[in-house]
């Protein structure tokens, strides 16, 4: 469904990807794992059209991403929840999540779309007394949360999930590793989540890609990572100092 | 030659800097009349700007305004021209202090406040998320602000006007002995149409280009909190120099002989 062929980038002199080849099937959870600043939220950002590649080609369904005639529509299919959610400081909690909602070709009456805000706050564990609250009002974990409802909120086909766990303490990690895995397999829709947390990386994937020198350099179902036989993913999948990968970036 | 080196890098920095904004100007006006437009948003920029703005505008008037009487009476009064006071406060209310004084308050208060908001949005993502949720951070961000901006700003010079006109009235008639009807006469008397016309215009073209530099700074920060407080600062060293030199060319414009 999603595939990047050659994807070249740079910032400067860092040449970040190097030629990343990847492929994510219709209705699968693919987690992009790999050291900090190695370029996994860049990844993601091509496909969207955030960041824009020198090299390669970006593929949804076979269609260029960069060649879409109609961006919004092209936008509606994705939902993501960014590392530091990313909520509007200025809208009230139930406005950041409807906002699709009350905007562009998914808009709605606003009432309704305050209805389905609620629904997906419920979702993801908070209650409707959070709907008219400012972000810079909740915790952490809230706001991760708000995001995550934001993300789901318009029942998007692709779900980006950019580190959702970190800053998190270990139980509010787990839950939203849950949450993202409960979500995905009822709304069967297809995500790619970046992280470097391997309880996630076990709780969320069905498939796993090691972003390492600027390419992939493992990617299988996430049941072979332990099996792999690779040094750079075994060095980071056991987080041991020794090893290939340069413990200084 | 290395002298000659550096004055080229700095021209070609400069020329470089005119055309992005030159360009971030233009994606604005086209913006700016294509739809989805924001009209919420634009409501909120016009209370901001506009509305939340008269008490400092209303403050710095007066004051001018006062100052000013006093000292056109104690500089007149060196070759027994006290008399004026009416005429030339109002004259230097409507023609330069009001627009100037009005437009630095701005560039002070809104360019700084919406450089730093949009560089924080900028900062932490939410541009991009505006971009994931279909929304162009240009029409949410920049077209209200610039348009509500470019709307308010002549109102807040129109105010401040009187105002300052009012300040020099109540220093002139409370302690420099002016009767209060013949100042009101002499002022009315004195101004012409082109004066308050300026003053508007001059408003309209002061309050865009506050608005335009903090958007632009705000866009184009850099990272982190460092990023954000270089953005403020150099949204309004831009905005104020270029006010001061719209106001030379404008001006020159109205009242070139």
């Amino acid at each position: 469904m999603i595939t990047l062929s050659n994807v070249h980038k740079s910032f400067g002199d860092n040449h970040v990807l190097r030629g990343v080849d990847l492929h994510v099937e219709r209705g699968t959870s693919m987690v992009i794992i790999g050291g900090s600043g190695t370029g996994k939220s860049i990844c993601i950002k091509t496909v969207l059209g955030l960041v824009t590649p020198e090299r390669g080609t970006i593929t949804v369904d076979g269609q260029d991403v960069t060649q879409t005639k109609d961006r919004d529509a092209f936008l509606a299919r994705f939902g993501m929840l960014f590392q530091a959610a990313a909520l509007f400081d200025s809208l009230p909690v139930w406005q950041n999540v409807a906002f699709r909602l009350m905007r562009g070709s998914l808009k709605r009456p606003k009432d309704e779309a305050r209805e389905i805000a609620i629904e997906k706050l419920r979702r993801v564990g908070l209650t409707a007394d959070v709907a008219d609250r400012l972000p810079a009002e909740l915790s952490g974990g809230m706001q991760k949360r708000v995001g995550l409802a934001r993300a789901i909120a318009a029942d998007p086909e692709i779900i980006f999930f950019d580190e959702p766990t970190t800053g998190l303490d270990p139980i509010m990690a787990g839950v939203i590793n849950d949450l993202i895995r409960e979500i995905v397999t009822e709304m069967g829709a297809t995500t790619m989540t970046i992280t470097h947390d391997m309880t996630s990386v076990r709780t969320i994937a069905d498939n796993v890609a090691m972003l390492h020198g600027g390419k992939i350099r493992w990617t299988g179902p996430v049941a072979d990572i332990d099996a792999a036989h690779d040094p750079y993913l075994d060095q980071f999948i056991n987080g041991r100092a020794e090893g290939p990968i340069e413990t200084v970036r | 030659m290395r002298l000659l080196a550096g004055i080229g890098a700095v021209t070609l920095g400069l020329l470089g800097a005119i055309g992005r904004v030159a360009m971030f100007l233009g994606a604005t006006l086209t913006h700016l009349v294509r739809p989805p437009f924001y009209p919420r948003e634009f409501a909120l920029a016009l209370l901001n700007i506009g509305w939340l703005s008269l008490p400092v505008v209303g403050l710095t008037a007066i004051f001018t305004g006062g100052a000013l009487a006093l000292q056109i009476y104690a500089g007149g009064a060196r070759f027994n021209a006290e008399a004026v006071v009416p005429q030339i406060v109002a004259i230097g209310m409507v023609r330069e202090l009001g627009p100037v004084l009005v437009g630095l308050m701005i560039a002070a208060r809104v360019t700084s406040s919406i450089a730093a908001e949009i560089a924080t949005m900028k900062v932490t993502e939410q541009i991009d998320a505006l971009v994931t949720l279909s929304t162009h951070p240009m029409k949410y961000l920049t077209v209200p602000r610039v348009l509500a901006a470019t709307l308010a700003v002549p109102l807040l010079v129109g105010v401040g006007d009187i105002i300052g006109i009012f300040g020099g009235y109540a220093v002139a008639t409370g302690t420099l002995g002016f009767n209060a009807a013949a100042y009101i006469q002499n002022t009315v008397d004195f101004l012409e149409l082109r004066d308050v016309v300026s003053s508007l215009v001059k408003g309209a073209v002061f309050g865009c280009l506050a608005a335009l530099m903090g958007c632009y700074f705000g866009m184009n920060s850099g990272r982190g909190a460092q990023g954000v407080g270089r953005a403020t600062k150099g949204s309004v060293e831009a905005a104020a120099v270029l006010i001061l030199a719209a106001n030379f060319v404008l001006t020159g414009v109205f009242f070139s002989v």
